[in-house]
């Protein structure tokens, strides 16, 4: 199946004489295809990142035109929200994390030439771009973008009158539901290549962590989002035909939607967190020189991460207006999942232990990961308890949680592998000493934004509200000096991504040229020319050892790359 | 911690407030420990020349030790924060006042304003000195209120900060809560569910007051039908 890919892709265009269409644009390239998904990801992060300014320019400055985008009513302010996050998980985390280290990574790292279904993979994207070309034409239709925060809760999602944004709403959920035939056409491809496609010799415990997790995470995307596409169907029939699922005056209930959201929502919170843990993990061993510690265990514990968190969905919905007796299984059930993720930071912890740790570019992000990302996970404990949760529902500190874990995952975790494969990607070396730049304006700025937040959620702030003046407990000088000084770091972090923007492109066409094996790594990715050329090798490899034995006692190299018969 | 920031004005702010510091302080020793062995890890390990790094595979038991033990102390620590999590809850959202120990409360959310239908001098709703107000809600220090809770149209959710009280408004449904007020004063009451366009201006206050001077408010605001029925 493999080698027919290879012929579909060069196709009637002969071999080497490919037009930049058929080349860039309807490949069916695992590489370039990954790189479509990363590109469009990173423009539409472009897209996230000038909402973001927008809506805490308000916060800050309320009422004050914004330069670059002009005053702000109610009706923008929840737009900008709701789209702010929709794309950031959507359109910016699930295409980089998944699709685009997915489809770039997975064949380069288990030694086949492509995926298994190379135009299944191609119509992904394009559905995928489709989506997202739906989803920014939802902002200027009459009416304006939906503003009903990015879980769409009914009834105000499900009926124009109470939403005021006929048009924008149903675009919207048109867009998310194209997003997920895109990914789950993904999915099907990465779970099909590496369970099929892998080169002779690379049995189960040898399969490097990072694809191992772009699987698990493939399978919990397949496994969740049916019912919410089940439920987007609803919702839009009931939008746009008249039914009432979710209408509690025709017999339907607006909980059931919650129910349905969520239970895709939270697996999805780990479909993204896997892809960046494995991306760090193999960054960590390479820059200590390490064996990751207890690869079974990591195994195991990504498994059993991946079926607690089918559990813990209406930990969402503690005070939604659902029994109480129910938040107890789900106080417990959250709880539990506390565990694998802790053990997964022990784990990563303990692999620097006895390592020989070189501070490169990657290196500090995927650090910087595990840094940030317990600031996230402990957080997340003050929610996953029913009892205080009732205070923090819904507040800033709920908001401050999540962005200290989505932040490390889709930004800090999406640097961390395109510093680290940047060489293998575009055969060129980024610049370390930009990178590092980039990295400390990055991180400074990014605690300086969410640590006051935390503060403000404490205080009693709560979401979603374009203009605290409203509130005299939340309008005084203190917390509204907490929010200017988070605006203003925002603007800070926002200014340092122009030193990667230009790293990024610079390098790309002038940056030191790379060797095959920069790092002197031992998965099969860095045995393939850089960039690899279609087909990837001209002899595919064979593994005779697991990706991560570096510093064996019996060599004399700290490296013993899988592909080495001895 | 959450006192630093506002008043706890009900009696289960303080419970709440306890299982918050509770959890503040496990999960920070927790935060503490792994970051110091983390950065002291990255420190003392640095790379220098001529010195290789250790193999270690991490299969072996004592090797598993440093990985299960705290696997073992986190599960133990999640125990103490369940425990003190689902009392707090069973108190604040599972236990009902009694009828005669208590006054009802009906709170209507609608886009975007709260009503609240105060039940009067006689204690009980859907009589004909009930008094309603929009977005003021008017009430007695140390006494317990039985609230229903319903909306209008779209998801709204009431929320008085001081009090930590947060619940769910859904169309279609009643729902019950109650709180008691520990000091007098003026607070917040708001919306924590967005709820269209306007809920940003969802705001209303909560004015705690003494039991005599909340008497006299009642009796000043009876509705003038009422007033006209029972004053000669
Ligand atoms: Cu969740
Ligand atoms: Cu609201």
């Amino acid at each position: 199946m493999a080698e027919h890919a290879g012929e579909a892709a060069h196709g009637h265009d002969g071999h080497h004489e490919m037009s930049f269409w058929s080349k860039y644009v309807f490949s069916t390239d695992h590489k370039i295809i990954g790189m479509q998904y990363m590109f469009t990801g990173m423009a539409m992060a472009l897209i996230g990142g000038f909402m973001a300014y927008v809506f805490r320019m308000q916060l800050a400055f309320p009422g004050e035109a914004v330069p670059g985008f002009g005053g702000v009513s109610p009706a923008d302010y929840n737009s900008l929200i709701t789209n702010h996050g929709t794309i950031m998980i959507f359109w910016v985390a699930m295409p980089v994390l998944i699709a685009g280290f997915g489809n770039f990574l997975i064949p380069l790292m288990i030694g086949c030439d492509d995926m298994v279904f190379p135009k299944i993979n191609r119509l992904s994207y394009q559905i995928f771009l489709l989506s997202a070309i739906v989803l920014i034409v939802s902002f200027f239709v009459q009416g304006g973008g939906f503003g009903g925060a990015w879980t769409a809760y009914p009834p105000l999602s499900a009926k124009a009158e109470y939403s005021l944004t006929p048009l924008g709403s149903t675009l919207w959920l048109v867009a998310v539901a194209l997003e997920f035939v895109a990914f789950l056409l993904g999915g099907i491809n990465f779970v099909t290549t590496t369970m099929n496609s892998r080169a002779p010799g690379m049995k189960m415990y040898d399969i490097p962590m990072v694809i191992w997790m772009i699987v698990v995470a493939s399978i919990l995307f397949m496994a969740s989002v049916g019912p919410l596409i089940a439920g987007a169907v609803m919702l839009f029939m009931d939008q746009n035909v008249g039914t009432g699922f979710f209408d509690p005056g025709k017999g339907g209930d607006p909980i059931l939607w919650q129910h349905l959201f969520w239970f895709f929502g939270h697996p999805e919170v780990y479909v993204v967190l896997l892809p960046a843990m494995g991306i760090v993990a193999d960054i960590m061993t390479v820059f200590s020189r390490k064996k990751l510690f207890a690869y079974r265990t990591v195994l195991y514990t990504v498994f059993g991460t991946g079926v607690l968190s089918f559990t813990v969905w209406a930990h969402h919905q503690f005070i939604a207006g659902v029994d109480p007796r129910m938040a107890h299984i789900f106080t417990i059930t959250t709880l539990l999942i506390s565990v694998p993720i802790a053990e997964m930071c022990f784990v990563y912890i303990a692999t620097l232990y006895g390592g020989s740790i070189q501070l490169s570019t990657p290196m500090l992000w995927a650090l910087a990961f595990l840094a940030e990302f317990l600031i996230g996970g402990v957080t997340g404990i003050f929610l996953g308890a029913s009892g205080a949760d009732v205070y923090f529902h819904d507040t800033y500190f709920v908001l401050a949680h999540f962005h200290y874990t989505f932040f490390p995952i889709a930004i800090i975790g999406v640097f961390a592998g395109i510093t680290y494969w940047f060489p293998k990607m575009f055969g060129r070396h980024l610049s370390e000493f930009w990178g590092k730049v980039h990295f400390w304006g990055t991180i400074v700025a990014f605690n300086c934004i969410f640590i006051p937040l935390f503060m403000l959620g404490a205080a009693g702030q709560h979401r979603r509200i374009y203009n605290y003046n409203h509130f005299p407990d939340l309008a005084t000088p203190e917390l509204q000096r907490l929010r200017v000084i988070a605006t203003s770091a925002l603007l800070v972090m926002l200014a340092f991504q122009a030193v990667f923007l230009i790293n990024f492109f610079y390098s790309l066409f002038k940056g030191k040229k790379a060797e095959k094996n920069p790092y002197n790594a031992n998965t099969l990715e860095w045995t393939a020319a850089s960039p690899p050329p279609h087909g990837n090798w001209a002899e595919l490899p064979r593994v005779y050892r697991g990706p991560y034995e570096y510093s064996h006692p019996d060599r004399d190299t700290d490296y013993w790359p899988q592909n080495e018969p001895n | 911690m959450l006192e630093h920031y506002l008043p706890a004005a009900s009696t289960y702010a303080s419970d709440i407030d306890g299982l918050v510091n509770l959890i503040f302080w496990i999960v920070g020793v927790w935060f503490v420990l792994c970051q110091v062995v983390f950065f002291y890890f990255i420190i003392k390990f640095r790379r220098k020349p001529g010195v290789k790094a250790q193999y270690i595979t991490g299969e072996e038991k004592e090797q598993k030790r440093w990985i299960s033990i705290p696997h073992a102390l986190v599960l133990i620590c999640d125990v103490f924060i369940v425990y003190g999590a689902v009392t707090v809850w069973v108190d604040i959202k599972q236990t009902l006042p009694e009828p005669e120990e208590s006054t009802p409360v009906r709170v209507i959310g609608q886009q975007w304003a709260w009503t609240f239908v105060h039940a009067g001098p006689d204690g009980l709703l859907d009589t004909p000195d009930d008094i309603e107000t929009v977005d003021e809600l008017r009430i007695q220090v140390n006494h317990k209120y039985r609230y229903q809770l319903e909306s209008e149209d779209v998801l709204h959710n009431f929320s008085i900060p001081v009090f930590r009280l947060k619940q769910d408004a859904i169309p279609g449904r009643v729902i019950e809560g109650w709180f008691e007020a520990t000091q007098t004063g003026t607070f917040d009451v708001q919306c924590a569910e967005i709820c269209g366009i306007g809920h940003g201006i969802m705001a209303a206050r909560i004015v705690i007051e003494p039991a005599a001077d909340h008497a006299a408010w009642m009796s000043e605001n009876a509705p003038r039908t009422v007033l006209a029925a029972t004053t000669p």
